[in-house]
């Protein structure tokens, strides 16, 4: 019999074969390999009752121009459903500079809102109580300053540090693998983060203090598999080094979280979500030995693949949203952002950001998913893929080990090298037809209509500069000052840095002061541009 | 080398601003590497200064820029104004990334020969990089590294 191509390869390049029968998992045992929900291996999911008891949250991603703006956004979501705020900075915030430095020109407010003091913060979240809504911060390099200005916010609007619920994303190493927006080297970063950490333990109870994240290694091009190994070595590294720091496991596990992108391949991406859980409940236990059982559970924020968008046909993109989205919640994502459909050209529209977050309520509200836990648990494909996709991640966790550790991996450039090379054999796949993209190398229009899209004006930065200078002027500069020079004598005497950050921002030290300190002491990282 | 390559243009890399994501820029500078052109790959994290400057010392005909930050207006036009300034206006500035419709008359103005969008093939930015001719042919003498070229 013809077949419709010579092989069947998913996104890993793992080959699928036709059906799939009780023999692909022969050794299947349900106890060891799923068991309960909750319960581990947590294969099935972290919590008993799933979306049976609470839905996922949904949290769209935002931010753009002047906080005033952002803030606008914010609760222009959360009149429409959203149940969680995601603040996406600008490019200078990301570096840790403020909006008038010169490498900032032309980039203020352009990919995410412009923070620079905690004024800033405050207009932020204005009418936006934090002790009520949660709140994530994508922000790394610079997260111990940005966390501290969003304390700093809420104790202002009288919010106990103990009632806030939110989500650090705090993990540098997949910046250095991937999105590289860095400050510092690794080793410091791997400290500052342990003192976020400790902080968290001691006097923020419920708060996420890291997010390790594989949506940008995939976004990068990563395959699925190496999206997954890459991503729970860096969780392993973390909790190493947080131990190392003499915190002890059972304290911060609980709160260690995740994030992964929801990509184009349903089934590969529903296996790669239960094989995440499964496979670091299983090194945790082995590597750790937690007394806590929340410290083998994986909980996950997902996000729905922005590399996989297109600027062709750009509607088709809510249909691929809405796959991927699905495949998330198959997955058991405890957050979902759903990207617009615009966002492959522009930062989204309000009727474009409406869809997504309408994409998420009818997936909750209407297709029924939501009511049984787990539900592709058993499929016979399911399991053989969620097999494969964990030895496979396995296999790269021993070469990660053989290397001596992430760190050194990436000194080595090896996890840089096997992304690019993925995301080069993606491409070389699109480019000659093998892979087919609708509306990119198939069922091409010739003409495509115009587009509207959010404009981000020249003016958000001289007035966002204007304002920075404006406070400059305002506050008491020798207690400034003295704040940033506390700060260093810290850095400098290996103390915990969250105290004298937080003074700092409560003085009205910016952004780029703040990390001008942390570059002064620990020195900046850089990459060696290679192919 | 072929017969007629000989006088093929070299090319800078680079990303220009703050933005990191260099996915695009490191597929399209190993697909030119790849194609036989000589690419001098800058990485991430340049400012205009930085680029024109080891645009200059690298004796490059062409600079290509990657850019998804939308910093694009201000940047292209940072680089048109230093090369300007190094009376080096001849090396051809193109680019590639997330650029709207409206802006792309804009970069022209600028000198900016072309910009790849989304949907661009990889053999089509190598055509385009092939046709680019050396500066010296072009009549461009002053070298400001003060390198002697051989014709």
């Amino acid at each position: 019999m013809t077949l419709r191509k010579k092989a069947f390869k998913n996104l890993s390049g793992i080959e699928i074969h036709g059906a799939y029968a009780p023999a692909a998992i022969s050794d299947f045992d349900y106890a060891r390999d799923l068991g309960e929900s909750g319960e581990f291996p947590f294969t099935r999911g972290v919590y008993p009752t799933m979306y049976r008891g609470r839905l996922w949250t949904m949290r769209q991603f935002a931010g753009f121009a002047s906080a005033r703006e952002t803030n606008r956004r914010y609760r222009y979501l959360l009149s429409h459903g959203n149940t969680g705020l995601s603040v996406a900075f600008d490019m200078p915030t990301l570096m840790g500079y403020d909006s008038d430095h010169p490498r900032s020109k032309g980039e203020v407010g352009r990919c995410g809102v412009a923070i620079d003091s905690v004024s800033d913060m405050e207009i932020l979240f204005r009418d936006i109580p934090l002790d009520q809504v949660s709140v994530s911060m994508t922000i790394n390099g610079p997260a111990i300053v940005l966390f501290a200005m969003y304390l700093i916010v809420a104790e202002r609007q009288g919010v106990d540090f103990k009632r806030l619920r939110g989500t650090l994303q705090n993990d540098i190493l997949k910046e250095y693998l991937a999105q590289k927006e860095w400050i510092c080297p690794p080793a410091p970063s791997l400290k500052i983060i342990n003192d976020t950490i400790r902080f968290c333990v001691e006097s923020v109870p419920l708060y996420h203090p890291i997010s390790i994240s594989g949506y940008h290694i995939r976004e990068a091009g990563s395959t699925a598999v190496q999206e997954l190994a890459f991503t729970l070595y860096d969780g392993l590294t973390y909790v190493q080094s947080a131990l190392e720091s003499g915190l002890t496991v059972d304290d911060f596990a609980p709160r260690l979280s995740f994030f992964f992108n929801a990509h184009n391949d349903f089934f590969e991406e529903i296996a790669k979500y239960r094989a995440a859980r499964r496979l670091w409940a299983q090194e945790m236990r082995r590597r750790f030995r937690p007394a806590h059982p929340g410290s083998l559970a994986l909980r996950f924020h997902a996000q729905t693949a922005g590399c996989s968008l297109t600027a062709q046909q750009p509607y088709n993109n809510v249909v691929r949203v809405s796959l991927q989205a699905l495949a998330a919640v198959l997955g058991g994502a405890q957050s979902l952002h759903t990207n617009s459909l615009d966002e492959t050209l522009a930062l989204p529209t309000e009727e474009a950001v409406k869809i997504a977050l309408r994409t998420q309520q009818i997936i909750a509200h209407e297709s029924g998913v939501a009511d049984a836990i787990d539900p592709v648990g058993g499929s016979y494909y399911i399991e053989w893929l969620t097999n494969r996709l964990e030895a496979e991640a396995k296999s790269y966790f021993d070469k990660l080990d053989e290397m001596g550790g992430m760190v050194r991996a990436i000194e080595l450039g090896f996890p840089q090298g096997e992304i690019h090379r993925a995301a080069l054999a993606y491409q070389k796949e699109i480019e000659s037809g093998e892979r087919i993209i609708v509306g990119v190398n198939a069922f091409t229009e010739p003409k495509e209509p115009p587009f509207k899209m959010l404009k981000i004006k020249h003016a958000v930065e001289r007035s966002q500069i204007r304002e920075l200078r404006a406070r400059k002027k305002q506050r008491a500069t020798r207690r400034v000052r003295s704040a940033l020079q506390r700060l260093e004598r810290i850095a400098v005497e290996n103390g915990n840095l969250m105290p004298p950050v937080l003074d700092a921002v409560r003085a009205e030290a910016t952004v780029g002061e703040i990390c001008d300190v942390l570059r002064k002491v620990y020195g900046v990282y850089r990459e060696a541009a290679s192919l | 080398m072929a017969k007629g390559e000989t006088s093929r243009a070299r090319v800078l890399i680079a990303k220009v601003g703050l933005d990191g994501h260099d996915r695009g820029v490191k597929i399209v500078a190993r697909a030119l590497r790849d194609a036989g052109i000589e690419v001098v790959y800058l990485g991430i994290h340049n400012t205009a200064e930085e680029i024109v400057s080891s645009a200059l010392q690298e004796d490059v005909d062409a600079i290509g820029l990657s850019i998804h930050s939308a910093a694009h207006l201000t940047l292209f036009k940072e680089i048109a104004k230093r090369l300007k300034q190094n009376k080096a206006s001849d090396i051809v500035v193109f680019g590639g990334g997330i650029v709207p419709d409206e802006d792309l008359p804009i970069l022209k103005r600028l000198g900016v020969k072309k910009i790849f969008t989304p949907g661009a093939s990889l053999e089509e930015i190598v055509r385009f990089v092939k046709s680019i001719p050396r500066r010296l042919e072009r009549g461009a003498i002053v070298r400001s590294s003060g390198k002697f070229h051989e014709l």
